[in-house]
């Protein structure tokens, strides 16, 4: 049953994520549109609408999959399944673990998955990258084919997010990010 | 209402993660300000000192950051009704902001100009997905085992991708592997402590 899919995979992609909401991104990747619930071009929109809109990006994207996948009903379960792992994980520690972070073989597991963290984050921005750039943005299959705009907006947007952090000291926000991406994409795709 | 009526405190934590819901963005770290302002400054439920505590192992635990710290703030305030109503209120905001927009996209994303700036977006995500990284980096302990670590995942990783084999675990086994190898680690490390 869809309800229930749904609330499994992502009770366990909650289960699995360790530093913060991208690191969702590779399992959901994985998982949703593995499962041919979504397209990638449908995942990338979400990421984006998920970080312009207010609220934790793990909910956002979670709740976004979930209705997507199975409506109103299927965002629901997606979400309590997200949240679920954090609030049976969270309510054991307080009551009976109160020096878990100062345990050596927590952060000795730490130490190890940090890398895995990254690497696979680091990963998947790789492959999207490669793929918007050579696959019009679907899979690493086909024609290549240089996609030349996406390549012109990629200098356009990293030379002003250098400049802008060289002469203001702090990075971009996202969502100013996202706004500039968003004018720049009108421009030149339209 | 009184102060301290389990009530109206469950109804302050509710609130306030929804605040926390309706006006962060991204989550997370985001979420840290407001959440001192209301649970510590103003009604006193939770000190300084223990806010950092409570940073510590909500990112140091599994799930989303801003879900952990919500779930502990609530479950220190007041228990496990606390824990959750805290959590639902972070949910709620986020929950109906994304239902509504999503009744709305199979249709927007039809019109021309929006598939235009979807593609300028999906550039826009690549390039924030890249900073979360380089974000992320800084909280890594550059040593051997570590590098070592991380260019074996990134190695297998994109070997998988581009070979597309379908297989929906490669993440979740490597993340498993990654803590396995941080435990066996430390008990290696510490056997040749004793030793010595």
């Amino acid at each position: 049953m869809i309800y229930f899919e749904l609330f499994y995979t992502f009770f366990l992609i909650g289960l699995f994520t360790f530093g913060g909401g991208y690191a969702m991104i590779p399992m959901i990747q994985e998982q949703v549109v593995g499962k041919g619930w979504i397209s990638a071009d449908a995942l990338t929109n979400f990421i984006a609408i998920s970080e312009a809109t207010p609220g934790p990006f793990a909910l956002n994207i979670s709740t976004f999959v979930g209705k997507e996948v199975g409506g109103v009903l299927g965002s629901v379960m997606s979400t309590i399944g997200v949240v679920l792992p954090s609030l049976i994980i969270i309510i054991i520690i307080a009551m009976i673990m109160k020096k878990f972070i100062t345990n050596k073989y927590v952060k000795g597991a730490l130490n190890g998955v940090k890398p895995v963290v990254l690497a696979l984050i680091l990963s998947t921005s790789l492959v999207m990258l490669i793929k918007v750039l050579f696959f019009r943005g679907t899979s690493l299959k086909g024609e290549l084919e240089f996609d030349m705009k996406s390549f012109t907006l990629l200098i356009m947007i990293s030379g002003y997010l250098f400049i802008h952090k060289k002469v203001m000291k702090k990075g971009l926000s996202p969502i100013l990010l996202l706004g500039l991406s968003a004018l720049l994409g009108l421009i030149v795709f339209y | 209402m009184k102060k301290n009526n389990v009530f109206y405190q469950l109804l302050i934590l509710f609130l306030t993660f929804a605040k926390v819901g309706l006006f962060t963005f991204g989550g997370g770290y985001a979420m840290i300000p407001i959440i001192q302002k209301e649970v510590s400054d103003r009604h006193k439920w939770i000190n300084e000192e223990e806010i950092i505590d409570i940073i510590a192992i909500s990112e140091s635990t599994p799930g989303p950051i801003a879900v952990n710290m919500a779930t502990y703030v609530g479950y220190k305030v007041r228990g496990i009704p606390g824990a959750i109503l805290s959590t639902l209120g972070l949910m709620v905001p986020s929950f109906v902001i994304i239902l509504g927009i999503s009744f709305f996209y199979d249709e927007f994303i039809k019109i021309r100009a929006l598939q235009a700036i979807f593609k300028g977006l999906k550039v826009g995500v690549i390039i924030l997905l890249f900073s979360a990284v380089l974000k992320l980096r800084k909280g890594v302990k550059v040593n051997l085992t570590g590098t070592i670590i991380f260019a074996s995942t990134l190695i297998i990783s994109l070997v998988f991708s581009f070979l597309d084999t379908g297989f929906r675990y490669l993440s979740l086994i490597l993340i498993l592997l990654g803590l396995i190898t941080g435990v066996v680690l430390t008990i290696i490390g510490s056997k040749k402590e004793k030793t010595k």
